[in-house]
This record gives C-alpha cells, sequence and structure tokens, in this order.
C-alpha cells in the first residue's frame, strides 16, 4: 500500500471517529466515547504511518524531502497535529464531547486534501527556494498554532453553544465541561497557538531572509498571518488586561480562526509568492 | 488600551487592503484594472505601495509609541513590586482562600518546622518562617521576575522596529544581472531607480541550472568570485537559501535568463508588442492531436475538440514559478467544458512547461527559440544570472527582538508568580498543616501544584 492509500483510509477513520464522537454526545452513550477515542488513536497512528511512509518513499524516489512542502502533505500534518493536540486534552480533562468539536476538522481537511481535484497527492520535487531547514521548522511551527486554533474553535463554539443554554435545562450541553472550564482551555489553547504562530512567523521571515534577502516583504501569505496574530493579540490583551471572559473572548476566538482560515487558504487567491496554492 | 485595541485592528484591517490590491506594479497596469478616478485617488493615498505609505507608517508609530507609553507608566508600579527585599505577606488573605490542602500530623510543631523549612527553601526562591498565634507558617514564593515578561514583549516590538529601521536608511535592496563570464561593480536599486556603487566587483565564472524529470526546476546555481583591487579574495557557488556574505553584503541567488545571441533575437524580446498575434500550439491529451490557433492578448479562443476556452490575458518578461524567473512566458485562462476557469502559465521557451499541470490540454507558445528541458544536460546557452544583492546592518537587531520575543511570549504564558503558604497550628496534642498558594496566571496549574505539595509535605513527616 502506498501512502496516499493508508491517508485515504485515515480520512475515513477520522470521519469514522467524529461520527462517533457527535453520537456518544447526542445519544449519551460514553461507551460510544470510548470507542470513538480508539477509534481517534488508531487515525492517529495510521497518518502517523502515513507521513513517514511518505517520507520514505520520497528518499526512493530520490528527490529525499520532509512531506511538508505542498498543500496536501501540509493538510495530513495539519491533522495529524490537530488529532495529536485533542487527544492530549482529552487525556488531561477526560471529557469526551469536546472530540466531537474538534476532531471534525482533521476529518475535513483530510478530506478536502484527498478529494479536492485542485490538490495533487503526488511527492514532488523541491524546487530551490523550499530547500531550506527554516522552511520544515516554520512549516511545523505554523501547523502546532493553526492546530491548537482550531481546538480553540471547537472550544468557543461549544462556549457559545452553552450560553444558549443558561439555566442548563437542555440535557444536550450539560455534558459539555462547565463554562469556566471551556473559557480557560479555550484561553490557554490561544496562549499555545500563539507562542507557535509567533514562532511560525519568525522562522519564516529567518526562511524568506536566506532565500531572498529581505525578512519581510509584505507579501500576502506573510500580511495575513500578521493580521493573524494582531487579532490574537487583541484578544490576548482583552482577556489579560480588561479582564474579558467567556462570550467576547470565544468571539474574538472565532474571528481569530476565520482569518487563520484565510491565512492558509484564502490567500491563494491573492498574488504572491507563497507557493502552496493548488499545487 | 481602548487605544490600543483600535490601533491593533486599524493595522490589522488596513493590511488587507495591500493583500488584495497588487503592490508596486506598472502604474500602466493599475490604470487599466482599476479606470482613472480610482487610479488617481488609490495613488494618493499611497495604497499602491501601502506598507510604505505616511499613514500606515504613522500607525504603526502610534502603535509604538502607545506601547513605550503604557510600558513605561506601568512598569515603574511593577517594578516596585518585583524589586523588593523582603516580599509583603499577609497570613490573613491565604486564610481567606478558598481553595486548602490540610492534614493532622502528630508530631511536635518544632519538628515539623525544622523539616519543612529547608525542605521549602530547596524548591522556592525565596522563603521566610514567621510565627503566628498558636504556631508558625511558612511563607515562599519563586517567579516574581517573570511579571516583566510582558514588558520584554513590548521591548521586542521597538527593537523590531529599530532593526527595521536601521535596515531602511543604513541598507539597501538592488539587484544585478551579470553574464556569465563578466563582472560588476554596481547594483540598480529596487524601487528608486538608482545606482549604487559597490567597494568590490562581483564576477560570475558560471551559472547552471538543471532540472527535475518533470521540468521543475531543481537548482539555480552561479559560481561567483568577489573583487578587491582587480585580485579575488573570496570565491564561492551561491544557490538559492544559501548566499554569499562579503563585508556585510549578501549575495543572492534570484534569477537568470539567457543573453540574446543576435541582434534578431534581441529585437524579438524587446519587440514583443500585446497586439501581436501570437501562435498557440494545443495538444489533446485524448486523442494526442496538435492544433495551432492564431490569437492576440485578451481575444478568447475556443479549443479545438470542444475542450474549452482559452485567452491570453497578459504577457510578463520574467513570470515567476514557485519563486523562479523562468523567463518571458504569457499568462492565459483556461475555462474547460465544464469546469473552473483556472490561470496558466505559458513560458515562452519552455513549450513542455503546461504538461506539469495534467490537464486535458497542454497549451504551448509556437514559433518560439525552445531551451533544453532535460536535466543533466548542459544545453549550449550564454546564461546571465540574476542576482539580489542586499545590505541589512538591521538584521541583527531584528533576529535579537525575535528572541526577546519567543523568550518574553515563554515567561508571559508558561511561568508565573507564585506563592505558597504552609500554616502549622497547634490543635490538641496534634499539629494541623494547611497549605494555600496563589498565582497571577494559570491558577488551575497552581491548585494542582498545591495538592501535590501538601501530599508531599505529608508523606514528608511520615516517614520521618
Ligand atoms: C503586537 C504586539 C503587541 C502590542 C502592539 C502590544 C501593545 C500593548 C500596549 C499598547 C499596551 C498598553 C495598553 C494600555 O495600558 O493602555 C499593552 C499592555 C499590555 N500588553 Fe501588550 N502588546 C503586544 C504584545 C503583547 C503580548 C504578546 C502580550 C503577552 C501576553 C502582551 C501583554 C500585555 C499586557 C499584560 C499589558 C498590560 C501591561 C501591564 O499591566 O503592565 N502584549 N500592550
Amino acid at each position: 500500500m502506498d501512502n496516499t492509500t493508508i491517508l485515504s483510509i485515515v480520512t475515513f477513520v477520522y470521519g469514522l471517529a467524529a461520527f462517533l464522537y457527535v453520537a456518544s454526545w447526542v445519544f449519551k452513550k460514553p461507551l460510544v466515547g470510548k470507542l470513538a477515542s480508539w477509534v481517534a488513536v488508531t487515525g492517529f497512528i495510521g497518518n502517523s504511518v502515513g507521513i513517514i511512509m511518505r517520507w520514505v518513499e520520497s528518499y526512493r524516489l530520490g528527490i529525499g524531502h520532509a512531506p511538508l512542502s505542498n498543500m496536501y502533505e501540509s493538510l495530513i500534518f495539519f491533522a495529524w497535529t490537530l488529532v495529536l493536540i485533542y487527544l492530549i486534552i482529552e487525556r488531561k480533562y477526560k471529557n469526551l464531547v469536546i472530540g466531537a468539536f474538534a476532531t471534525p476538522f482533521a476529518f475535513l481537511a483530510m478530506a478536502y486534501a484527498s478529494l479536492s481535484p485542485n490538490i495533487s497527492d503526488r511527492i514532488q520535487p523541491l524546487i530551490p527556494a523550499l530547500k531550506s531547514n527554516w522552511l520544515i521548522a516554520h512549516v511545523i511551527t505554523c501547523f502546532f498554532g493553526y492546530a491548537a486554533f482550531a481546538i480553540a474553535f471547537g472550544l468557543s463554539l461549544m462556549y457559545l453553544l452553552k450560553q444558549k443554554d443558561p439555566d442548563n435545562k437542555s440535557k444536550l450541553f450539560s455534558l459539555f465541561p462547565n463554562s469556566f472550564t471551556l473559557d480557560e482551555l479555550t484561553h490557554q489553547m490561544v496562549v499555545f497557538g500563539y507562542l507557535f504562530l509567533s514562532v511560525g512567523i519568525i522562522t519564516g521571515a529567518v526562511w524568506a531572509n536566506s532565500a531572498w534577502g529581505s525578512y519581510w516583504t509584505w507579501d500576502p501569505k506573510e500580511t495575513w498571518s500578521l493580521i493573524t496574530w494582531f487579532v490574537y493579540s487583541t484578544m490576548l490583551h482583552a482577556r489579560m488586561m480588561r479582564g474579558w471572559r467567556g462570550k467576547r473572548i470565544a468571539y474574538l476566538s472565532v474571528i481569530g480562526f476565520t482569518a487563520v482560515l484565510f491565512t492558509y487558504f484564502g490567500v491563494n487567491y491573492l498574488p504572491g509568492l507563497h507557493s502552496y496554492g493548488g499545487g | 488600551m481602548k487605544l490600543t485595541v483600535v490601533l491593533l485592528l486599524s493595522i490589522a484591517v488596513t493590511s488587507i487592503i495591500g493583500t488584495v490590491i497588487p503592490q508596486n506594479e506598472n502604474p500602466a497596469a493599475y490604470f487599466r484594472e482599476y479606470g482613472e478616478f480610482f487610479y488617481q485617488l488609490f495613488s494618493m493615498l499611497g495604497i499602491f505601495d501601502m506598507y510604505h505609505s505616511w499613514w500606515f507608517q504613522l500607525l504603526i508609530l502610534c502603535l509604538t509609541l502607545n506601547i513605550v507609553v503604557c510600558s513605561i507608566e506601568r512598569l515603574s508600579t511593577t517594578w516596585k513590586i518585583v524589586f523588593v527585599n523582603n516580599p509583603p505577606f499577609n497570613i490573613s488573605r491565604f486564610r481567606k482562600l478558598s481553595q486548602k490542602e490540610s492534614f493532622n500530623s502528630g508530631h511536635k510543631l518544632e519538628d515539623l518546622r525544622n523539616t519543612y523549612e529547608p525542605f521549602i527553601a530547596r524548591r522556592f526562591r525565596y522563603s521566610r518562617v514567621e510565627r503566628t498565634d498558636q504556631g508558625f507558617c511558612i511563607f515562599a514564593e519563586k517567579g516574581r521576575w517573570t511579571r516583566l515578561g510582558v514588558y520584554a514583549i513590548h521591548l521586542s516590538v521597538v527593537i523590531l522596529l529599530i532593526g527595521g529601521l536601521i535596515g531602511s536608511v543604513f541598507g539597501f535592496a538592488g539587484y544585478v544581472n551579470i553574464p556569465e563570464g563578466e563582472k560588476v561593480d554596481t547594483v540598480r536599486l529596487r524601487n528608486v531607480d538608482t545606482i549604487e556603487k559597490l567597494d568590490f566587483e562581483i564576477s560570475c565564472e558560471d551559472f547552471d541550472v538543471s532540472f527535475y524529470p518533470n521540468g521543475a526546476p531543481k537548482e539555480y546555481r552561479s559560481s561567483l568570485t568577489i573583487l578587491e583591487g582587480g585580485k579575488p579574495v573570496y570565491k564561492k557557488d551561491i544557490v538559492v537559501n544559501d548566499p554569499l556574505r562579503y563585508k556585510g553584503i549578501n549575495i543572492f541567488q534570484s534569477s537568470y535568463g539567457q543573453m540574446p545571441s543576435d541582434a534578431a533575437r534581441k529585437r524579438k524580446v524587446q519587440g514583443k508588442d500585446t497586439q501581436n498575434e501570437i501562435l498557440l500550439n494545443f495538444t489533446s491529451k485524448k486523442t494526442g492531436t496538435a492544433y495551432q490557433v492564431k490569437t492576440v492578448v485578451g481575444k478568447p479562443i475556443d479549443i479545438p475538440e470542444q475542450i474549452g476556452q482559452f485567452v491570453i490575458v497578459a504577457y510578463k518578461k520574467s513570470a515567476l514559478f514557485g519563486g523562479q524567473d523562468i523567463g518571458e512566458a504569457y499568462v492565459g485562462k483556461l475555462t474547460p467544458k465544464d469546469g473552473n476557469t483556472v490561470d496558466i502559465l505559458l513560458p515562452l521557451h519552455f513549450p513542455q512547461f503546461d504538461k506539469m499541470r495534467k490537464g486535458a490540454v497542454v497549451i504551448s507558445v509556437a514559433g518560439q527559440e525552445t531551451e533544453t528541458f532535460r536535466p543533466d544536460k548542459k544545453p549550449d546557452i550564454w546564461y546571465y544570472t540574476g542576482l539580489q544583492v542586499t545590505k541589512d546592518p538591521g538584521v541583527w537587531v531584528v533576529y535579537t527582538g525575535f528572541i526577546v520575543i519567543i523568550i518574553g511570549c515563554y515567561i508571559t504564558f508558561f511561568m508565573s508568580h507564585q506563592r505558597l503558604c504552609v500554616d502549622v497550628n497547634k490543635s490538641g496534642k496534634n499539629s494541623k498543616v494547611i497549605v494555600t498558594g496563589t498565582a497571577n496566571k494559570n491558577k488551575l496549574g497552581m491548585e494542582n501544584k498545591i495538592k501535590r505539595m501538601a501530599r508531599q509535605l505529608e508523606d514528608l513527616v511520615k516517614e520521618g
């Protein structure tokens, strides 16, 4: 089996995990949640194997490079980081409902990578500009940041849903972690993501400086990552200095994640240097 | 604080403009795109180079001033909190905390004190013991200095801007093309059409470009020599991502091209008029048949076999692919019969280029001199190498700012000022130990820490 077959299977495994998480939440079957958790772990292992095989395969093709060089590979890696972070949270907080709001993103990323006609899943050789260790550091840190922001986004959605039901009458939301924990967890995810995004922007700047001789050129991708950084900066300031909590923080987290999505996908429709577009 | 949010968000929002409107393009292109009125308006507002426009720089300056003023203002208070010899300690505040861990011990107060004091002193930077009405309490703390983390971040924002400023005042960014076997000692500056003289000469002995079997570029390599007073002093082969650095000047591989071999060729390159007829080759993937169709820029044509419609929208003297210059090219839009329009790049000298796309049709420009697209075989062509030459004495300042920002974020986010209070009181024959504590951040984490600490203290006297 080659890596893309494994990765398409992983897509379905993640889809199944997401489905089971949602089912366990809606029908209140903790056992289904346990199963979902094992399915997610299986998917994660498959995901890791797929990435490693792809890596090995690229060496066999004589164009060896870390599998982080195009849209397909970055989406796969995004799903991997997201599930990794989620599984850690699950271990720590022992709440399976969060899975219903986190794993679907991994499934969507993988499905988009495998099914979109604009994304090629072939292992491509690296063009000269991408041959840099800074690029690897850049991609890894950025995607850890993005994954943390995606989970923060899921948590914010949960928070906002929970507010729709202030008296805790609905059985649907009673399984959620309490509002305080959701808010706190969102903040922790954003802080984690912010650190990684900062390092991501910085390693990107250092890479640009080694490849083109300028660390900042205001190209659209750079600018959008800065915009994202500013949105989350605003969020952190509002929380730390003004003591904003809850709803307003959740909305800012939603806006922040929209900016992340635009940095990741939207920018490909704008003119610029970054080559992750439809490749 | 309101101002900060407003400034942060207005920079974020205005930055978007520059990502939607391409920056620093040819005025004529803008004129065509936006019409006269908007062209005038935009160029008055500096939107075509907005990140260097006065109003954008003013926003950044305001934000920086805001940070500096706020930070200085607050720093004086924080400073007093951080640098105290004897940290203040109010036991009633700890006694009021809701989260407490407690246990009883049969040991005497004196014994407990002798065990706990060194134990806690080892784990906290500062600790002291105080008498209380019915016993004693140990107060300990660490991480007071982490309250300064945010100032490190704010300072780094200022450092970054200073670095950027140094770069733009004392540095330059230019480019130069050197044909193989020739040398130069001047470079043309970007954006401001002036010439910068270097203290040395750059000579290009050789330029090589290699391709992967699929036609994507693999490596651009220029063999450069630095000459001072006509004597070679430094030699290096540069490739993308591995520049040459000499005396504060950095030389990057950035593009390449061919020297025209004769006058006719030269005229053809320069006289490329967008109104001229262009002959296109369409090779159908299904039938393998090749068709030739004449067109001009802007005129949509139907591709035979009903594959779709194609229109050339622009000509580029040096097109970029994956950040690399691939020479002259047309940019076109292909609308397949049932599918979305895709942008297509047609490099004049690489007829095989469009094959990479793996579409239903391969499009190329006919009647052009072609370059060998085979890897490992060096065609007999006279190349020039395109170099980016920069000097930026501010880079190290910027990098320092980067490091400070990362350290500052780590301190601010993951370290905290933690205070611990171990309150030991006589209770009948026994002693009662109450452990409480506070932290300025990550309060959940601190709660766990207090629990663990209480267990440790309990075990400590069980064994002893
Ligand atoms: C884009 C980067 C940043 C900018 C432009 C910025 C700007 C500012 C400004 C202008 C203030 C003063 C607001 C006022 O007092 O009215 C401030 C305060 C503050 N900022 Fe930032 N900041 C940035 C990054 C950060 C980061 C990454 C953190 C990390 C948590 C942070 C944490 C704080 C805190 C805690 C304060 C209050 C300071 C105090 O209480 O002494 N800032 N920031």
